[in-house]
């Protein structure tokens, strides 16, 4: 089955696109560039470095514009996937999805509406597990942005490791985080995993920080050898 | 020894992830024995290992379970707890006397239990996930616990554990699995 994936260049849509590549034919990853910076769907910081991450993984990107306001950027993710069904012939649609009823609610009436396949192979899945499986597996993840108390600047820009993991399990235990960021106390990047050829290195980057909002831009980067 | 049966379109499918993977993490985290089987690996002299079984559910897209509906015939010669959920339900509808309708429903809505069951508990709303195409109606020889009969959101075997939800309860409503595993024959 030829399948888009909805792709922010984060690790649950990195992760949910390792998944589908392993049982199907991924034709393309899909990302809306959205002018909202609190856009309710999509993720913002980096986006336009997914680019970087399909050529590294060797997978057309097509890139969508949205404005990013709250029921309009439904519409436009609906024009998004039905134009990349014309270019790419896709059959269905896979989402990093993991607890959001409301985003993957809203990705199942598009798929049902456009008479695609939807799949979420992160659903309901335990998020500390999770986590740890993403270093076991190889990626190299960065954390792009906080959004929430209790993260206080020493997250913007780290990389996700299994000391990073013990903090998230127990932020999730005394202040019920979602410790993987679901709930948009953070966003992440993906710099190197399985599927990537070649790794992204970050040669200039810039870090904005104030009362538990922050944001690590990717200013310039590049791919390299692995 | 619970029997998880995966009815997605085919064995080992990326859909699996999705609709069985979550109802296998409940069981394990409950301490429950499982072994999970896609629907076509059935073998019926074997199924009297299994004290219960759970008919998983499937994709919005996916009708496979639908279009290869005797494949189940072995479900009423079955005499232990029986859980569909979702797919799962419809097919039980259909082996059962009753029929799978168009029904479309996805997101999270109120869900009226109606019928005090040992699986669902006394009368009251709770709020379920729901995500199909295709609902049921009610075989004969079933009460209905959740819903109404134009809406059936869970139904029973009068008499035996025999148990449908058209919700997913591994999404907010991980009890109903944990119970069912604990569930007695008896009821």
């Amino acid at each position: 089955m030829n399948l888009g994936v909805l792709f922010s260049g984060g690790k649950d849509s990195t992760f949910a696109c390792y998944r589908a590549i392993e049982k199907n034919t991924v034709a393309c990853l899909i990302t809306l560039i959205s002018e909202n910076v609190d856009s309710y769907m999509f993720h913002t910081p980096n986006i336009r470095r997914t680019g970087l991450q399909a050529e590294a993984m060797g997978i057309p990107l097509f890139s969508w514009p949205t404005k990013g306001q709250k029921e309009e950027e439904l519409v436009d993710l609906k024009d998004a996937i039905a134009a990349a069904r014309e270019k790419y012939g896709i059959e269905g649609i896979v989402t990093g999805a993991i607890e959001s009823v409301y985003q993957a609610a809203r990705v199942q009436r598009i798929c049902r509406d456009l008479d695609l396949w939807c799949f979420n192979p992160l659903w309901q899945i335990n998020q500390v597990d999770y986590l740890r499986l993403l270093i076991s597996d190889g990626f190299k993840i960065i954390i792009s942005g906080v959004f929430a108390y209790p993260f206080d600047e020493s997250w913007v820009g780290a990389t996700l490791t299994e000391e990073l993991v013990q903090k998230l399990e127990q932020l999730q235990k005394k202040y019920k985080i979602n410790p993987s960021g679901e709930g948009g106390e953070l966003e992440t990047f993906v710099l190197d995993g399985p599927l990537f050829k070649k790794r992204i290195e970050i040669l200039k980057a810039s870090r904005t920080y104030e009362n538990y909002r922050g944001h690590f831009i990717i200013d310039d980067a590049r791919l390299v050898e692995k | 020894m619970i029997l998880l049966l995966d009815l997605c379109y085919e064995k080992d499918s990326l859909s699996k992830y999705e609709f069985v993977n979550p109802v296998a993490d409940t069981l394990r985290k409950a301490g429950t024995h499982f072994e999970t089987l896609h629907f076509a690996e059935i073998a019926e002299d074997e199924l009297g290992k299994y004290d219960k079984i759970i008919l998983c559910g499937t994709a919005l897209k996916d009708n496979t379970y639908a279009d290869r509906i005797d494949v189940f015939s072995w479900l009423t010669q079955y005499d232990g707890p029986v859980l569909g959920i979702c797919a799962g339900m419809q097919v039980m509808s259909a082996i059962y006397g009753g029929s799978i309708v168009p029904k479309p429903a996805i997101g999270l809505e109120r869900i009226e239990i109606i019928t005090d069951t040992p699986l669902l508990g006394e009368p009251r709303q709770i709020e379920g996930y729901h995500l199909h195409n295709y609902g049921v109606t009610l075989p004969e020889d079933f009460l209905l616990v959740a819903g109404t009969t134009e809406v059936v959101e869970a139904f029973k075997h009068r008499e035996r554990s025999i148990y449908g939800i058209i919700f997913h309860p591994e999404v907010r409503n991980r009890w109903i699995l944990e119970r069912f595993a604990g569930l007695q024959n008896s009821f």
